[in-house]
């Protein structure tokens, strides 16, 4: 599922949706070739086409996940941050456009959604949250790295929730809204841990050599930036749990109204009444909803927060398990 | 993933021919396949007659073009994860039920995901002939003849010019991470990775303020001189669209019977 926001073919979504998709594409670019060339003058051909081969690359970049398997860069929020966000919508959009027409990579007709939501969400969304993450944030360079990794990120939800709603619009499937949306949330979720450590390190290397090279750390104090210390792993990680508590809470506000896939087709097929229900049915945290908290809504989201912190807890002994003795010498 | 799948520069996109194909002028050429693919995106998910006739044109197409099969099997990898959702949505697409081996799937979800299979295949098919016969700088020809601003078609032709390069530089810098034992397997053992990426980044840059330096001081004033432009031979046009126009026609025939 993973790529099913990234690259969609031909026809994964109704023409409808293709057609709309391309003409709010088309005025968004046009109104970012302006502002780039207002930024950049003539320098905008050059510049802008070699960074576009570079997004291009930094793609291929496989970064590891766990025990072997890896992903690659998104990009999307990344080229916002450090290029800004009129530019770098430019410069993804015709690595997405490239990408269709000769590496047969996501669809022709397509292109108006995948531009969309592979330049235009992560790369404005994901600007917009990075000045928000950078309002909350001290203003150093620390502040610039933290708020670019929970930037990125959080762009790659916003992609997917995008794709999602088109999907609402026009499927090509019976898939009902719900499902999709849950199952391209969670797992873009997981995919945005990854896009956001990548991007947020990249930030940081180059802060350390070009800091004026980053559109986003143009407000600070480029001598002071210079010699800062290093932002720690352990740093990362608990941004990490932090974005993953704030949409857990903001998420399960949505995800929950109708029932998932499965129990609409039980509900559907008639057979809902005969199923038993779920032996946990009378967790404190059953349907997702805490028992003993009248108010819906911070209801659903402590039930959100301690399904994150579970599932925290689960993937830290999975992985304290894993771990080797003596795996650690090697480093 | 997909980045994984793009071969690693685009030298090896075009595959050299002599085709009528390959010898067909660029702009008529990428009119014809975007005129194709949008019948393909159009067709109805049921219309199995229809795709018939389109999948018939594709391989034509490839036949005419001498492509090596295996090549444009390979390319055909990249739509695999729409295929393997093809698959899964009658598992769990709603509406009535039919029994196929014994499996109870649904009727809607069946259609659905051979429809989604097919368009994929055919989109991207249509897509391959295309760059496999033309060469780089043909589509970038193309797209200034079909009157795509010059600013687009400017950035479309320095990312090209570069890729190559920059695809190299990456290729080194992960040698010399490997040579020195680099050999990551979870997230948190990122960071030389991530500091090498960085390091492209400022090395593209720099490079493209260098380029434009260069640039102007020969002359660049923002605009990229006009490209020699080949006479599109005459019946380039008509042949062009001969795709697009049987898949409509077949189309209209089936809508209308």
């Amino acid at each position: 599922m993973s790529v099913l926001a990234m690259h969609a073919p031909d026809g994964f979504l109704e023409p409808t949706v293709a057609a709309v998709t391309a003409l709010i594409s088309v005025v968004v670019l046009a109104v970012s070739l302006r502002a780039a060339r207002d930024e950049l003058g003539d320098r905008q051909v050059p510049l802008a086409g070699i960074t576009a081969a570079f997004v291009f690359a930094a793609q291929m970049f496989n970064f590891p996940v766990a025990s072997g398997t890896s992903g690659h860069l998104l990009g999307g929020a990344l080229a916002a941050i450090l290029l800004g966000p009129y530019v770098g919508t430019v410069v993804v959009s015709v690595v997405v456009v490239v990408q269709a027409l000769l590496f047969a990579d996501g669809g022709i007709t397509a292109l108006g959604y995948n531009v969309l939501n592979m330049a235009i969400v992560p790369a404005f969304g994901g600007w917009a949250l990075y000045r928000l993450f950078r309002r909350v944030l001290p203003s150093n360079a620390s502040g610039v790295v933290f708020a670019t990794g929970l930037a990125a990120a959080a762009s790659v939800v916003l992609s997917s929730m995008a794709f999602s709603i088109e999907w609402l619009f026009g499927a090509s499937a019976p898939v009902p809204f719900d499902t999709v949306f849950t199952a391209m949330v969670g797992v873009h979720f997981l995919i945005g841990i990854g896009e956001g450590v990548l991007s947020a390190l990249m930030v940081s290397a180059v802060l350390a050599t070009r800091p004026d090279l980053v559109a986003g750390a143009r407000d600070l104090d480029l001598d002071a930036v210079a010699d800062r210390r290093p932002v720690g792993a352990r740093g990362f990680v608990l941004g990490g749990v932090l974005v993953a508590v704030f949409f857990a809470a903001v998420v399960s506000q949505f995800a929950v109204d109708d029932p998932d896939g499965l129990e609409r087709v039980a509900i559907d097929q008639g057979f809902e009444s005969s199923a038993d229900e779920h032996a946990i049915a009378d967790s404190i945290f059953a349907d997702y909803a805490t028992r003993g908290i009248g108010n819906e809504t911070v209801s659903l989201a402590v039930a959100g927060v301690a399904g994150v912190a579970l599932t925290l807890l689960v993937g830290y002994g999975i992985v304290a398990a894993a771990r080797r003795p003596g795996r650690r010498l090697a480093h | 993933m997909a980045g994984s799948a793009h071969s690693p520069g685009h030298t090896h996109l075009h595959v050299p021919g002599e085709s009528r194909l390959h010898r067909m002028a660029p702009a008529p050429k990428l009119v014809g396949l975007v005129a194709f693919v949008v019948v393909v995106a159009l067709t109805p998910r049921r219309s199995i007659g229809v795709f018939a006739v389109e999948a018939i044109v594709v391989a034509a197409l490839v036949a005419l073009a001498r492509l090596p099969i295996r090549t444009v099997l390979t390319r055909l990898l990249v739509v695999l994860p729409f295929l393997v959702f093809a698959v899964v949505v009658p598992f769990v697409g709603s509406g009535d039920r039919v029994d196929v081996l014994g499996l109870s799937l649904s009727e809607d979800g069946l259609w659905a995901g051979f429809g989604v299979a097919a368009k994929a295949l055919l989109g991207a098919g249509a897509a391959i002939v295309f760059a496999a016969t033309t060469p780089v700088p043909d589509v970038v020809r193309a797209m200034s003849e079909l009157h795509v601003p010059a600013v687009v078609v400017g950035i479309v032709s320095f990312m090209f010019r570069y890729l190559d390069l920059i695809v190299d530089q990456l290729r080194r810098m992960r040698q010399a991470m490997v040579a020195r034992c680099h050999d990551p397997r979870w997230l948190w053992q990122v960071g030389p990775i991530a500091s090498s990426a960085g390091t492209l980044f400022v090395r593209s840059y720099e490079r493209g303020e260098r380029v434009h330096q260069a640039m102007s001081a020969r002359g660049f004033d923002g605009r990229m001189p006009d490209l020699d432009e080949r006479p599109t031979a005459a019946g380039d046009w008509p042949l062009a669209v001969v795709p697009a126009v049987v898949a409509v026609t077949a189309l209209l025939v089936a809508v209308l019977a």
